[in-house]
């Protein structure tokens, strides 16, 4: 299960809308626990992809290697990364599957249609290796305000 | 020569949960393979079978993509440190 706080969830979604008819990308940051990722921070990233961003995205290594640099820092980690797919379904892509290489991290997709966001499924990539990876459908926990306050009060 | 290399989070499962290994060698090729000879299960995570480094992985020395430099020939000192960068990318169809 991906849990994410609102404002998070909001904010890749509407990156999605800024962005098209382009793909967006970015980083989520948080904590694993229990087998569930915890999101913390959602990080827009650049999409490097400039000869074909309409279906294709690319962050650039660097820009992670800082965002993990980071993560490092705030003693988290990044426990999965988001995407827009401009007119076509939340749903991974054989090129999504062939280019994850993050094994327990969550992919996020998010259809974005006519300019507008859509529906945003999350998929978790599961196996050990390259050879029997997987991206398997979780469910997205979103966390109201309300809801984000009182676990910070009982923390 | 000692030196540290940063491991990201999914790769965590193969160093005990240990986000940096402190290893020996005098380049980014030999300090892999320290690295790997420390923790053998990472093998092939970060190797193709054969031998070669999986495309998908970048390898930074500090802030410098080895590729950019001499690749796996390239020179490390004592406080370098190394950061594995699995690459991230994708598409809609």
């Amino acid at each position: 299960m991906l849990v994410i706080r609102s404002g998070e969830y909001e904010s890749l979604r509407r990156h999605g809308e800024e962005t098209y008819p382009f793909e967006c990308c970015g980083a989520l940051l948080g904590r694993f626990q229990d087998g569930n990722r915890f999101v913390e921070d959602a990080i827009r990233c650049g999409n490097t992809r400039a000869d074909r961003p309409q279906d294709r995205y690319n962050i650039d290594p660097k820009e992670l290697l800082a965002i993990q640099r980071q993560a490092d820092q705030r003693g988290i980690a990044i426990v999965g990364f988001y995407h827009s797919h401009p007119d076509h379904p939340a749903q991974w892509s054989k090129t999504d599957l062939a280019e994850a290489h993050w094994l327990s991290c969550s992919y996020v997709i998010t259809a974005v249609e006519k300019g507008s966001a859509a529906s945003t499924n999350s998929f978790v990539l599961s196996g050990n290796n390259e050879e029997d990876k997987m991206l398997e459908p979780e469910e997205i926990t979103v966390l109201s305000m309300e809801e984000t306050e009182a676990n910070v009060a009982k923390d | 020569m000692s030196l540290k290399i940063n491991i990201p989070a999914p790769l965590r499962r193969y160093t005990e949960g240990q986000g940096f290994v402190e290893v020996s060698g005098d380049s980014v090729g030999s300090a892999l393979a320290s690295l790997v000879e420390q923790h053998p299960s990472l093998k092939g995570q970060l190797y193709n079978d054969e031998g070669r480094l999986r495309a998908f992985v970048n390898v930074y020395l500090n802030d410098e993509d080895v590729r950019f430099l001499s690749k796996m020939e390239t020179a490390v000192k004592s406080d370098d440190v190394i950061s594995i960068v699995p690459s991230i990318a994708g598409g809609c169809c």
